[in-house]
């Protein structure tokens, strides 16, 4: 008997192989540095690109990703439970109650610290002196 | 995939293979018309689009190729983009620029392996079923990030950026929303759920009970922005970021690109079919009608109709700012996601 996964192994293998042979057809077929070397440069509305793109970039997007990642475990854990749950009854439910009543305080926190606003208060402050 | 089996079982000489090529001979032969059936769905897909926007623009769309309605129109549009020059510009990390689109798609694809079109016809059924699709389906997160990234390319970055915060974002309330579902049946199998549904309209998890008819709406509201539809559209916001992470892509990785978005439009609508919809039962149940339609096709069209309900949003509603797209995900979604696990979980132990 195959392990339970062969399927999905199977699967990507079958996607990869597809996708290969349609490049391996499009490179047999399509035109090949026709017009000049300028396309190779980045699209920046027909300018010649200022400077990199590899670039720093705001520290909310770190952020949102250490608040997903918070509940993101948070789901993983609550699945197993939403399983079980109709075999275990009330004493399940009261548990997840209180698993959730925790992370919501944790909302709560991340909330009033303003960390889920976008536009920071401060921000406005500079952009009105 | 039991049919399918079947008909492998008249090929001469099949008894004679090897244990493990023919064990794995149905699931290869599955994947195949799995793979087939999905080009087609999304070559249909994209010219519904263009004819959908078209009739709410009040105009015609395509109407020229192939005759009918323009029916041939994406079939050309394909076989242009086969025939453009794949461009790769010089200042890419071209190691992670041309295998960002391989990544994007794989993630888009590899979920239907689980999606069970009819009560036979899936390619395996994993006891993880909706644990798995979550996953794999923000796999494409990494895929985003990395074409952005490599392309080197202002709008690239940013629109990589908008479209990874968003994504992850959204993932949460509809993962919430599968939970409630969860709840109900006992088992993250997808086709366990949709049995759990059998016998008519009103065993459909959308009409259980009132907590669940809210986490369809939750999980169709975030399944919008996990496919950056309309209005959750920032990530390839047209008149800002050109084209978004896929700025620097053309011709076939482009088109993969493409594939990928609409492969993953039709996976959420497959899901929301198989959990709150029914899957492939029927609305009237069998002791009063017989099923004469199968159950794909009864898939298709639940599914079709949740698509439908996509593009007609993405032509009537206008673009979100981007706090206001951050305050609907954590200060309205997640907050009535969980009262809803909690109504859920209160209302199954009853």
């Amino acid at each position: 008997m195959l392990p339970e996964f062969s399927g999905v192994l199977l699967f990507f293998v079958i996607g990869l192989i597809f996708l290969w042979f349609v490049l391996v057809l499009s490179r047999l077929i399509q035109p090949k540095g026709l017009m000049g070397s300028d396309k190779y440069i980045p699209y920046e509305c027909g300018e010649i690109p200022e400077g990199q793109a590899w670039i720093r970039f705001n520290i909310r997007f770190y952020v949102l990703a250490l608040i997903f990642i918070i509940f993101d475990v948070e789901i993983v854990f609550l699945l197993p439970w939403a399983v079980v749950f109709k075999q275990l009854g009330t004493f399940a439910y009261i548990e997840g109650v209180i698993f959730i009543a925790i992370l919501v305080v944790g909302l709560a926190y991340v909330w009033k610290k303003g960390d889920l606003e976008w536009v920071k208060s401060d921000d406005l402050d500079a952009m009105k002196s | 995939m039991e049919s399918v089996a079947q008909l492998l079982e008249k090929i001469p000489k099949y008894d004679a293979l090897p244990e493990t090529i023919s064990a794995l001979m149905p699931i290869l032969a599955s994947s195949v018309i799995l793979f087939a059936m999905l080009a087609l769905a999304v070559l249909f897909m994209v010219w519904l689009e263009r004819k959908v926007s078209a009739h709410i623009q009040d105009r015609l769309g395509p109407m020229v190729v192939g005759g009918w309605h323009g029916w041939a129109q994406t079939i050309a549009d394909a076989l242009k983009l086969l025939l453009k020059e794949d461009i790769v510009p010089a200042s890419v990390d071209r190691v992670l620029f041309k295998m960002a689109p391989f990544i994007v798609f794989l993630g888009a694809f590899a979920a239907y392996v689980v999606l069970p079109f009819g009560s036979s016809s899936f390619v395996t059924d994993l006891n993880i079923g909706i644990l798995y699709i979550v996953a794999v389906s923000s796999l494409s997160v990494i895929g985003i990030i990395m074409a952005g990234w490599s392309s080197n390319n202002k709008y690239s970055l940013y629109g990589s950026m908008r479209a990874a915060a968003q994504i992850v974002s959204y993932e949460i309330p509809a993962a919430v929303a599968i939970m409630t579902v969860v709840l109900f049946t006992g088992s993250l199998s997808m086709v366990d759920i949709v049995r759990a549904q059998t016998g008519g309209i009103q065993n459909w998890f959308l009409f259980r009970n009132p907590f669940l008819f809210l986490a369809f709406v939750v999980y169709f509201i975030a399944s919008l922005a996990e496919v950056n539809r309309t209005p959750f559209d920032l990530p390839e916001a047209e008149s800002e970021l050109v084209a978004g992470y896929h700025t620097e892509y053309s011709g076939m990785r482009f088109a993969f690109f493409f594939l990928a978005e609409y492969a993953n439009m039709f996976l959420v609508a497959s899901v929301a079919t198989t959990l709150f919809l029914g899957g492939w039962t029927q609305a009237v149940p069998a002791s009063i009608m017989p099923q004469i339609v199968p159950g794909p096709v009864v898939f298709f069209v639940k599914a079709l109709i949740l698509i439908f309900i996509q593009m007609w949003m993405r032509w009537s509603l206008p673009r979100l700012r981007v706090d206001q797209l951050m305050y609907i995900n954590w200060k309205v979604l997640l907050p009535v996601s969980f009262a809803l696990v909690l109504g859920a979980g209160w209302m199954a132990t009853l």
